[in-house]
């Protein structure tokens, strides 16, 4: 064997489960995070951008390895991951640590970690697995118990509280419902229930929760308080104009003036700095993440697949969505990060722990129809 | 069984591609508003939010001069200012304050003392003003909130700087203090159209020099334009104009005589006023007792401030300026003056006291404080034994008008002028006052009352120390001051107090002369305070008096054995030395002391021994004073 034989079989066993068309946008949004978040530490620190770096090279080989595991695997492990998420969520309730007012994390001594993670796959796993167990003729019992699977934990991540987690938690296992076909009229009724119970959940929110959709309405009623995050983000994309300020010259962000300007907003950085045509183009690379993976779910051999493949495609746009719709002022401010650019090791471990998935699925069909 | 599970498995398939189907346009649309929302943003408001922008990165903050600093006559630092680290939160950035407080007494120390102080801040305060929580934290402090800091979004650390009085309770009264603006003082900078200059400043001259001077103390405020962050912290300098400092005083007073007379004092309630009789400097200026003006600088805490305030010694009150008491027998060498001036009285001119004198025509006595009387007296001896019967007799031959045109020139009944705010103008009575005031006419009786120094007649400290230093000087009006002098912060250049024109009373050498040594004779064998004089080695000018609390009726005894101590009278001297070539003059007075000679005397020698012989005082023997419970004025 040549070297560079071996060098090819090396390349392709590293290759070989990768989906190319998503590795190359999820590349080039590492490489946009990156910038952004280097210019997000004030041009001066390389700290957050190294941790970034590596957030991302962790996230990559776990990436890999999900990848090469096959959706057989997968479904298997579906009940143990529901269930174990299921019983920190439980945990964190019972012994959870609080930060900032809230309950959300577990401290193993050795490491802290926050449950409701686990459950943005957890979640759409186990449904998908269910549904695709239920294959015949699905009753309104099944999806009842769908429904309880659903709103257990979501009920546990809003107490916490967190409602942006809580919403990401339910959008993936409901969209594994809706594409499994909940008929329309359902759908509807359910709908019309949730606006009804709408004032009932007003009165569930928390102050600070109530007092940030309050704010949306109006930001300027509180300009130094709650408001100021959208303001001061608005006024950072609006000043960008169409070809931005340049790279490290963002004035709202390089002073100071963007809260949590590497996590949560990092878009107000990336907008003042790129301009239109930056927001534009990650819009754009968003879009071709969520048509590959629909392509992968179209083309996917099983009802798992399919659904699974679906519903963490659905949930991407939701991330996307909920984060620019907040830091761009037309949804509340929930801790919602954007996927892919916002600096955070679990956000992007758990991003691409998924990605990991679609390109297990995409990668194992020919596989499974033999 | 096999062609069924394809036809679900085609029906399943048929449903998940329109799902899908549903879902992409649904998320077109979703992209579709957040790309307009952006493009809304980005293009049509671009113009607004780019000015919105601009505004939020240059900011031009004031820079607060450093103020005057404030020197005694020898040069030693009064008041100066020195910079130190606080803490400070703007209270409308700040949700649930008392919980944020809470977690931060974790990291820095925060006495309830410091919060007391902080809520009265807060209530006195606007919401978007920064106010100090805790003052002077040390460099460990400063280090952890340094690191903690995110976790408290609206407080900061500011270097600041700090007025210091270096010599506390000392001089308190004369010095005053700074203390917050408030909303009392922002009226009268706003009136003097002062707002630009007190930009960032948030401390201001309440009281005694630091009050009067305020506008050579302050100094002019110099701007920067700067980039800042959200948090307001200034990130760097664009352009700089220069504060200029305030300039610096120095004072007329004596600090080390200052503290020296305060300690004569001991536990005493009272005033001092020294002055130099050539010139009005003032040398020192007592109130007893004082207050620790540092108190003031951070804002007082409300537990200190109503100490100060419901205190029975009333610390806060400026005796000195603001005490009006009867000044009883010290008036005696002034009413002789007068009499002799206008001719109702020759040097040879006697009386027999037997110890009561009765106005013509009305059968009840006025009586001497010295029962039995003091004999054979003329005008000299009526000064060294302070002879009561003699001064009704003459007050009544002078009549209230002409007494009162004679002492107004002294500066009784009208403010001195002293270079400090506050002053009270007393109380030199007339005809027409009375009329005006109580709608009564003046009796005789009620001059015979005020010829010894009682009834309406009330001067302060400092008028009886302005007279005592015209009777000195020989009748050049001087006005009493603390400022000697204006350094300039910038050139050093100095300006020197300039007094109001000053008139010259003429007097008959003769009669100054008389009034002169019966003074001196107070201090000799014979008079009322003689003791205090022995071995003086210098002579001494004085005279005693006693004003009273509690008003008597004629003819009650007054015995000081049966009176409450704060019903006692209070005891009054007024003295100059040396007598021949006057350096200093003095009035002083001590609440609820009793009589001048044995009190308020011994305090006046120790003063005038430091001062002309630079002696210190005998701690025994000042120990061993106390109230007199003798007979004798």
């Amino acid at each position: 064997m040549t070297l560079a034989t071996a060098i090819n079989r090396a390349f392709d066993i590293v290759t070989r489960r990768l989906d190319g068309p998503l590795m190359v946008v999820i590349v080039v949004l590492a490489a946009i995070s990156l910038t952004s978040v280097y210019s997000a530490s004030g041009g001066e620190s390389f700290d957050r951008t190294f941790g970034q770096l590596r957030n991302f090279t962790v996230a990559f080989i776990a990436m890999w390895i999900v990848a090469n595991v096959s959706p057989q695997t997968l479904m298997r492990v579906a009940i143990p991951v529901y269930i174990v998420g299921l019983m920190l969520l439980v945990s964190v309730a019972l012994f959870g640590e609080i930060r900032n007012g809230a309950r959300r994390w577990l401290n193993f001594g050795f490491i802290t970690i926050q449950p409701s993670e686990i459950m943005k796959l957890g979640m759409p796993l186990l449904l998908a697995w269910y549904f695709h167990k239920k294959e015949e003729g699905l009753g309104w019992k099944d999806y009842a118990l769908a429904g309880l699977i659903l709103l257990l934990p979501t009920g546990l991540v809003m107490r916490q509280p967190d409602l942006g987690t809580s919403i990401l938690v339910f959008s993936a296992g409901f969209f594994v419902i809706f594409l499994a076909g909940l008929s329309w009229r359902i759908l509807i009724a359910a709908g019309i229930a949730g606006m009804a119970f709408l004032p009932v959940a007003w009165t569930l929110l928390h102050d600070y929760q109530r007092e940030r959709i309050l704010t949306l309405v109006d930001p300027m009623k509180d300009p130094l308080g709650a408001g100021y995050h959208i303001i001061q983000s608005t006024i950072a994309i609006g000043s960008g104009g169409i070809l931005g300020k340049g790279w490290l010259n963002g004035s709202q962000a390089q002073l100071d003036f963007i809260p949590e300007r590497s996590t949560d907003f990092i878009l107000a950085v990336f907008g003042e700095e790129f301009g239109l045509v930056g927001t534009l183009l990650l819009l754009v690379l968003y879009l071709i993440v969520i048509g590959r993976g629909f392509m992968i779910a179209m083309n996917a051999s099983t009802t798992f697949s399919r659904l699974l493949a679906g519903a963490l495609t659905m949930s991407f746009f939701t991330y996307a969505f909920v984060n620019i719709g907040m830091v761009s002022g037309i949804l509340p401010v929930v801790g919602v990060p954007l996927p892919l650019m916002s600096y955070g090791g679990t956000a992007i471990l758990s991003m691409c722990i998924g990605f990991g998935m679609l390109m297990s699925i995409s990668t194992h069909k020919q596989l499974v129809s033999s | 069984m096999v062609g069924t599970a394809i036809k679900n498995r085609e029906a399943e398939l048929n449903i998940f591609r329109s799902r899908v189907i549903v879902a992409t346009i649904a998320i077109l649309i979703g992209f579709l508003i957040l790309g307009s929302r952006l493009f809304y943003l980005q293009v049509v408001k671009r113009d607004q939010y780019h000015t919105l922008a601009e505004a939020n990165r240059i900011s031009v903050v004031p820079v607060v001069p450093n103020r005057g600093v404030v020197y005694d006559r020898n040069g030693e630092v009064l008041a100066a200012n020195y910079s130190a680290f606080t803490l400070e939160v703007t209270p409308s950035k700040v949700k649930n304050l008392d919980r944020v407080l809470d977690d931060l007494a974790t990291i820095v120390d925060i006495q309830p003392k410091d919060r007391r102080r902080f809520k009265r801040l807060l209530e006195e305060s606007k919401n978007f003003e920064s106010l100090p929580i805790r003052n002077r934290l040390s460099e460990a402090e400063v280090a952890r909130f340094a690191v903690n800091r995110y976790r408290f979004p609206g407080f900061d650390i500011r270097a600041r700087l700090f007025r210091n009085y270096p010599y506390g309770e000392v001089a308190s009264h004369a010095i005053g203090y700074i203390g917050r603006i408030n909303d009392g003082d922002l009226k009268k900078i706003e009136a003097a159209n002062l707002m630009r200059n007190y930009k960032g400043t948030d401390h201001i001259g309440k009281l005694g020099i630091e009050g009067s001077y305020e506008a050579e103390l302050h100094g002019t405020t110099g701007s920067e334009q700067v980039e800042i962050d959200a948090g307001g912290r200034a990130i760097r300098s664009l352009a700089k104009s220069e504060p200029v400092a305030g300039n610096n005083l120095r004072l007329t007073l004596d600090i080390k005589l200052q503290k020296f007379a305060e300690e004569a004092f001991g536990d005493f309630r009272g005033a001092l006023v020294a002055m130099d009789p050539a010139t009005g400097e003032i040398l020192a200026f007592v109130s007893k007792p004082g207050f620790d003006p540092n108190l003031f600088v951070d804002g007082i805490d409300p537990v200190n401030w109503d100490l100060l305030n419901t205190s029975e010694d009333r610390p806060l009150t400026n005796r000195a300026l603001q005490g009006q008491y009867p000044p009883g027998s010290t008036v005696k060498p002034f009413m002789a003056l007068a009499a002799l001036e206008n001719g109702k009285r020759t040097p040879e001119f006697s009386i027999v006291d037997r110890g009561y004198w009765n106005l013509p025509g009305v059968s009840r006595p006025f009586r001497d404080w010295k029962k039995g009387g003091h004999g054979v007296v003329n005008l000299h001896k009526s000064i060294v034994v302070s002879c009561d019967t003699y001064y009704y007799g003459l007050g009544n031959d002078l009549g209230i008008d002409k007494i009162n045109s004679f002492m107004t020139p002294f500066g009784f009944g009208r403010k001195n002028g002293i270079d400090v705010d506050g002053e009270q103008a007393g109380n030199m009575p007339s005809q027409q006052w009375k009329q005006r005031r109580f709608k009564q006419k003046w009796y005789a009786g009620d001059t015979i009352s005020v010829s010894i120094g009682q009834g309406y007649w009330l001067a302060t400290p400092l008028q009886l120390a302005t007279a005592t230093a015209i009777l000195a000087n020989g009748g050049t009006q001087v006005t009493p001051h603390l400022l000697k002098e204006v350094i300039d912060s910038k050139t050093g250049a100095k300006r020197s107090y300039k007094p109001p024109p000053q008139a010259q009373l003429s007097f008959k050498p003769e009669n100054l002369q008389l009034v002169r040594q019966g003074m001196i004779d107070v201090m000799q064998p014979g008079g009322t305070a003689w003791r205090s004089a022995i071995g003086a080695g210098y002579q001494i000018a004085g005279k005693t008096g006693t004003s009273q609390v509690v008003g008597m009726k004629q003819g009650e005894i007054y015995d000081a054995r049966e009176v409450k101590e704060r019903f006692r009278d209070h005891a009054l001297f007024v003295a100059y030395a040396p007598a021949d070539n006057p350096k200093i003059a003095l009035a002083l007075l001590v609440e609820n002391g009793g009589h001048g000679g044995s009190i308020a005397a011994p305090i006046a020698r120790e003063v005038f021994d430091y001062f002309l012989l630079g002696k210190q005082p005998d701690l025994e023997k000042r120990k061993k004073r106390d109230y007199d419970l003798s007979d004798s004025d």
